[in-house]
Formats: structure tokens, C-alpha cells, sequence
């Protein structure tokens, strides 16, 4: 009966101590959520972050070419050549800056960086058309910039190509090989199917990784840290509970760019949202315990901010495929890309919303990001200081 | 008496040693003390900045690692038994260490879950202390005034209950009047029956400890209550005066009867060699016995030392 009674009161001691022990936890998410929203200059930096880096890559830093100023010299001057320029003219690739006579004018305009690119049509442009079945054009780009020139080079000639078949609908050639190109899953070539994975990175390493970091270390500067450590609680606790509001933080940094993707720039997510989502959570836990580390191994914000930007963001952006693709670089380089979290995210991200890609696909990946998950976790509590020095 | 010896002390400290590497150079920051502050007292460590006291606190507290030596507060051991030892002592560092965009109230309460009690539970303790600051309980931490800061900071040191309380140079950088208010609470706090270690730069804080010790340069000087430390003065102390100070202090350096003179406020305080010996004073200056007091002690030390 005794004994009955004192399993009570124990069972009832235990609740009690870890009704507590959450309470010191809450109460610790608790004041990081006022550190973050009494700094309203830094919250809005955080959130409205997103929404401007996609609309400055949707809108401003795109290698699409749009409106390229042309010069067209025209030796022949009759019925064909006429119409070619209107079509020229009409794409909404170039805009028709000059038209002379003379070819050596060009160089001048070149070297001024008034074209881009030129287009010489032969004096018997139409003659040797009509007689020989054969006519030739040249295309003079300036080549100091040379994807530009490649781009422009590509758009002229299939303008050219079109207006030659507008000519001659019915022409048949002997043994001729039709090439018929399908680009897969983004048939328009837009830059914004490969920039939203790539922003998202970007977003979630700088918000997760910077902020946890200096938030953090912010705690040792100040001083704070002296009575943290004083006390009975858990580093483990310190660590989590520091963690927690950015990973809300980030959350809805996620279904900004989403949204802003989906709605304004039009890049579909053919894939599961909700895999997309666990995904994403995967890498803002993986920033995260990435921050925690570099937290632990500085002792200055100043330290933790450059240790953010350039050991990890810089690589990010370099390493992640986003800007430059990984295939064209030299093998070492390859081999380190493997180590930046960024590129297996990109990869996931890239496979699900605009491949619609399932788990399946992506498993690999997502089994490297666990993995560097409980590493930097792992290692950000193991390294945490429980004294000063 | 019988009764007094057989309370656990409050703090052992026995032959502690630390120093830090500071440009490949050592600095030895405390070296080889050893001292006991029994339960239910207030203790002073009275020091110039950059004597140690600092660091000393921080191996107390658990947050440094001593090189050498062993410590004990409150019957546990400050290295192997410091998860215990967190749960039982409070303290203010010397910089203030709250949260300045957090509220008076919100710091309390964060503190108080910190220690997994409530600000309820333990207020009887706090009640005089935070009645003081409670107009201002839905300020910042950043917007009080530096005697309101320390009020603070002590309430949260306090919210725990705990057995020992540490204090960091609690009173630099704070006005007259709260300096007063301070020590006012530090005596109540010792009828809580709370070992109080309070750690102060400033001389005249000293006679409201029990007992004292006198540390510079990492080493203890002298261990003893406010009024045998100054009893141990036993030359003779004058206050000297003249319409031309510091002519009067050149002078009276070079004496051959004079051990020590230096400037005290608005007089300058001579020591003898010996009762006996004879000065040239000039003829506008005065001269007058005085009894010493600790600063005179801790300079009469300090020089000896050097």
C-alpha cells in the first residue's frame, strides 16, 4: 500500500521536473523570438531578402538577350533584303540601330559599342537567290563578350532560317535529315527554372547559417553567456532552442519564393509541395547546424560573419552548379563541389519542382544532407563550451 | 563557537593557481591562494583592477578551469562537481550581462525558468530588491541607469535561491547613493542566510564585509576582518597639510624620517619610520595624527611588496 503510494508521488516528482524542463526550453524560444523581433531592421532584412533576390535574378541579372542593338549593312537594297530587315526588326531579340552601305562603318559602331552585332547582305543578294538557287550572308558579332556572340549569333541564324523556308515553303532536298529538339522541362529556356533552386540555397545558407551563427556568438561579445553557463541548463538545450526560431524563420522564407516563383515568374512545381517542403527543411537543418558549429569555433561576431560569407557562401554560390555548372569544371573542383551541402539541395530542388521528380529520385541525395545534418549538429554540440576558455 | 566550526564552510580554496598565455608571454593571474569563507558570511575581496579577482570569481563559479589547487563551494567540488554546483550558486558578473532588449520583467522571468523555478515561487527573497525597480518593469535592460541595472542583475542572480552569491565589482560604475542602497541589500541577503563573496576595487566598501582579503598582483596580502587588517598598521600615520600641496610632497619624499607619503583627498597621509623620528615640515604646514584606515593598509602592503 506504502509502496503503491510512493510510485505515485515519484511518477507524479518526474512529471513535475520535466513540466520544468520544458518550460526552461520554451521560455529560452521564447526570448530568441524577442531578440529577432525587437531588431526590426535585421527581421526585415531577413524576410523581404527573398523576395528581392528573386525578383533581381528574375528580372535584372538574366542571360537572356532581349532587344540587342543590330547594324545592318545593305549592298543590295531590293525587294528580299527589305523584308529580311522587317523581320529582323520585328523579333523581340533585336532592335535595328543602323542600316548603311558601307561595310567598314561597322568597325566604327563596334568599337563604340553601339551594336552588338551585324548582318552583311551581299550586293547580289537576290540575283544569285533567284539564278543560283544560292545566296550568302555574313554575321559579324563582337565576340568580347563571347555567350553573348554565341547567343545573338544563334538567334540571327534561326531568324534567317525561318525567312528561308517563309521563301521557299515547298523546297525539298534530296536526303535531307529533319532535326526535330525537344528541350525537356523547360521548353522555353528559362533562367529562372535553374535561379529559384539556386536562390532558395542561398536564402536558407545566409539566413540559417549567418544569423544563427551571430546570434550565437552575439551571446559570448555580450557577455550573456557568462550567466547561461552558470546555470543548470543543458548546453544541448542552448543550442536547440537558439535553432528553432530561424527554422520557422526560414520556413516562411521558403513560401515566399515559392509563391513569387510560381505566381509572378511562372516556374511550375511539378513535383509533391510536400516533399519539397521536408526537403528544403532538411537543408535549413543542415545550415543550421553549420552555424552552430562556426559559432562554437569563433568567439567574435565579426569572426562568425566572415567566416559565414566567405568560407560558406562564397563556395555556395561557386560550388552549387547554380551559377556555373559543375560538369565544366576541372575534376579537383568536382570533387570539392561534393562537400558543399548546397549543390545536393540544388540538385534535389531541381529534381522535384520542375522535373516532378518523387523521393525515388532523390534519395541519394537526401541521404548525404542527413548525413551532414547529424555531422554539424553532432560536432556544434560536442564542441560547445561549457567553461569559458 | 563549537557550533560555528562544525557548518560545512562556504568556499575552500586551496593553493588555486591560473594563468594565461597573453603574446606568448605568461601572465600569471592568481597565484597559489589558498583561503576559507565559512557559511553565512560576507566576504570582501578587495584588489586594484587586473589583481586577479576577476579570475578567481570565474574558477569559483565554475567557468575557468584552475591550473592548480583545489576548490570547494558549499561542500562540492567546482571542477568535477559543476553541474551540481550550477544549480546552487548565483552570480552578477562585472559587466552587465542581461539581455538590454529585454524587459526588466521579461529578464527576471527568463532567468528565473533558467534555473527552473518561478518568479513567484522565490519572490520573498527578491520583494525589497525589485519593489525598488518594479515602476520600470516594462522598461529595456539597455534604457536603466546603472544603479537600476544592478539592481536588476542581482534580482536575477537571486531568482534561484541560491546558497552562495558571487559579485563581480557590483558597485563600479555606480552612483554614491545606490552604492549605499547596494550594500544595504547585501546585509539583508546575509540574514538569508546567503554566503555573499563580493569582490570591489573600492576601499571603503571593505569595512561593511566580515572579513576581507587584500589581494594584488594574484596574491593574497592579508586575510582578516575590517578592523584587525587595520590594526595590523602599526606605524605612525599623520595627515600633513599646507597652502602649497604638491612643493609639500616633493619635499617631504626626499625625508629621511618619512617611510611612505601620498595624497589623499585634501591632505596628504605620511608615514614614519618610527615614533620617534623627527621631519622638516615647513612652516605653513600642519601636521596631525590619524588613525589609519584600509587604504592606508593596502598601500602600506603593496609598497612593502614591491
Amino acid at each position: 500500500m506504502q509502496l503503491q503510494w510512493m510510485k505515485y508521488l515519484f511518477n507524479w516528482l518526474v512529471k513535475q521536473k520535466e513540466a520544468n524542463n520544458m518550460k526552461q526550453f520554451y521560455q529560452f524560444i521564447v526570448k530568441e523570438f524577442y531578440h529577432i523581433f525587437r531588431d526590426r531592421k535585421t527581421l526585415f532584412i531577413l524576410l523581404g531578402m527573398p523576395m528581392v533576390q528573386i525578383i533581381i535574378f528574375g528580372f535584372a541579372l538574366t542571360n537572356e538577350v532581349k532587344n540587342a542593338r543590330i547594324a545592318i549593312v545593305n549592298q543590295s537594297s531590293d525587294k528580299i533584303s527589305t523584308k529580311l530587315i522587317q523581320q529582323i526588326d520585328a523579333s523581340r531579340y533585336f532592335e535595328l540601330y543602323a542600316e548603311t552601305k558601307d561595310p567598314k562603318s561597322i568597325e566604327g559602331l563596334f568599337k563604340k559599342g553601339s551594336v552588338k552585332i551585324a548582318l552583311v547582305i551581299p550586293p547580289d543578294f537576290e540575283t544569285s537567290l533567284s539564278n543560283q538557287n544560292k545566296g550568302s550572308l555574313q554575321i559579324i558579332a563582337d565576340a568580347s563578350d563571347p555567350n553573348v556572340a554565341t547567343t545573338l549569333t544563334n538567334y540571327l541564324s534561326v531568324i534567317v532560317q525561318d525567312f528561308k523556308e517563309e521563301l521557299y515553303p515547298n523546297q525539298t532536298m534530296p536526303y535531307s535529315i529533319l532535326v526535330d529538339t525537344r528541350m525537356m522541362y523547360n521548353p522555353q529556356l528559362k533562367g529562372a527554372y535553374n535561379f529559384v533552386p539556386g536562390v532558395m540555397a542561398m536564402v536558407l545558407l545566409l539566413v540559417c547559417t549567418m544569423m544563427t551563427a551571430l546570434t550565437v556568438v552575439r551571446e559570448k561579445e555580450l557577455g550573456n553567456m557568462e550567466i547561461l553557463l552558470v546555470s543548470p541548463i543543458n548546453p544541448i538545450k542552448i543550442i536547440l532552442a537558439k535553432a528553432v526560431p530561424y527554422l520557422l524563420l526560414s520556413i516562411i522564407n521558403i513560401t515566399t519564393i515559392l509563391l513569387l516563383s510560381y505566381y509572378i515568374l511562372e516556374v511550375p512545381i511539378n513535383g509533391s509541395l510536400l516533399l519539397l517542403y521536408a526537403e528544403s527543411i532538411l537543408f535549413i537543418l543542415v545550415s543550421l547546424g553549420l552555424g552552430l558549429l562556426i559559432s562554437a569555433a569563433t568567439d567574435s561576431q565579426q569572426s562568425a560573419m566572415f567566416i559565414s560569407l566567405i568560407v560558406m557562401f562564397l563556395p555556395t554560390v561557386m560550388f552549387s552548379g547554380f551559377i556555373f555548372p559543375i560538369e565544366n569544371m576541372p575534376l579537383p573542383l568536382q570533387i570539392v563541389s561534393n562537400i558543399i551541402p548546397a549543390k545536393w539541395f540544388f540538385i534535389i530542388v531541381k529534381s522535384v519542382m520542375i522535373k516532378g521528380g518523387g523521393i525515388l529520385l532523390v534519395w541519394k541525395e537526401t541521404m548525404v544532407l542527413i548525413v551532414m545534418m547529424s555531422l554539424f549538429f553532432g560536432l556544434a554540440i560536442k564542441k560547445f563550451k561549457i567553461r569559458l576558455a | 563557537m563549537e557550533k560555528l566550526s562544525s557548518k560545512p564552510a562556504g568556499v575552500i580554496i586551496e593553493g588555486v593557481s591560473k594563468s594565461y598565455t597573453v603574446n606568448k608571454s605568461k601572465l600569471v593571474a592568481v597565484n597559489n591562494i589558498s583561503f576559507e569563507v565559512p557559511a553565512g558570511t560576507l566576504f570582501g575581496l578587495i584588489g586594484p583592477d587586473g589583481a586577479g579577482k576577476t579570475t578567481l570569481f570565474r574558477m569559483l563559479t565554475t567557468l575557468l578551469l584552475p591550473d592548480a589547487g583545489n576548490i570547494w563551494v558549499d561542500g562540492l567540488n567546482a571542477v568535477a562537481d559543476y553541474k551540481a554546483l550550477r544549480k546552487k550558486i548565483g552570480y552578477m558578473p562585472g559587466k552587465f550581462s542581461l539581455y538590454t532588449d529585454l524587459t526588466i520583467q521579461e529578464n527576471i522571468h527568463f532567468f528565473a525558468s533558467l534555473f527552473e523555478t518561478s518568479f513567484e515561487e522565490n519572490y520573498d527573497l527578491i520583494k525589497e530588491i525589485y519593489e525598488q525597480i518594479a515602476p520600470f518593469k516594462d522598461r529595456r535592460a539597455g534604457q536603466l541607469s546603472g544603479g537600476m541595472k544592478q539592481k536588476l542583475a542581482l534580482c536575477c542572480a537571486l531568482i534561484h535561491r541560491p546558497s552562495i552569491l558571487f559579485l563581480d565589482e557590483p558597485t563600479t560604475g555606480v552612483d554614491a547613493v545606490s552604492r549605499k542602497e547596494f550594500w544595504e541589500i547585501l546585509q539583508k541577503l546575509k540574514t538569508e542566510g546567503i554566503t555573499i563573496l563580493v569582490s570591489t576595487p573600492y576601499m571603503d566598501e571593505a569595512s561593511l564585509c566580515d572579513r576581507v582579503a587584500l589581494i594584488q598582483d594574484g596574491k593574497i596580502m592579508q586575510i582578516d576582518t575590517p578592523q584587525h587588517i587595520v590594526d595590523h598598521f602599526d606605524k605612525p600615520l599623520y595627515a600633513v597639510k599646507s597652502p602649497k600641496m604638491l612643493p609639500l610632497l616633493k619635499m617631504l619624499e626626499k625625508d629621511a624620517a618619512v617611510l611612505d607619503i601620498y595624497p589623499f583627498g585634501e591632505v596628504h597621509h605620511m608615514v614614519l619610520k618610527s615614533k620617534d623620528s623627527k621631519v622638516n615640515l615647513p612652516e605653513d604646514a600642519t601636521m596631525q595624527v590619524i588613525k589609519p584606515n584600509i587604504e592606508d593598509l593596502f598601500i602600506y602592503l603593496m609598497r612593502n611588496h614591491e
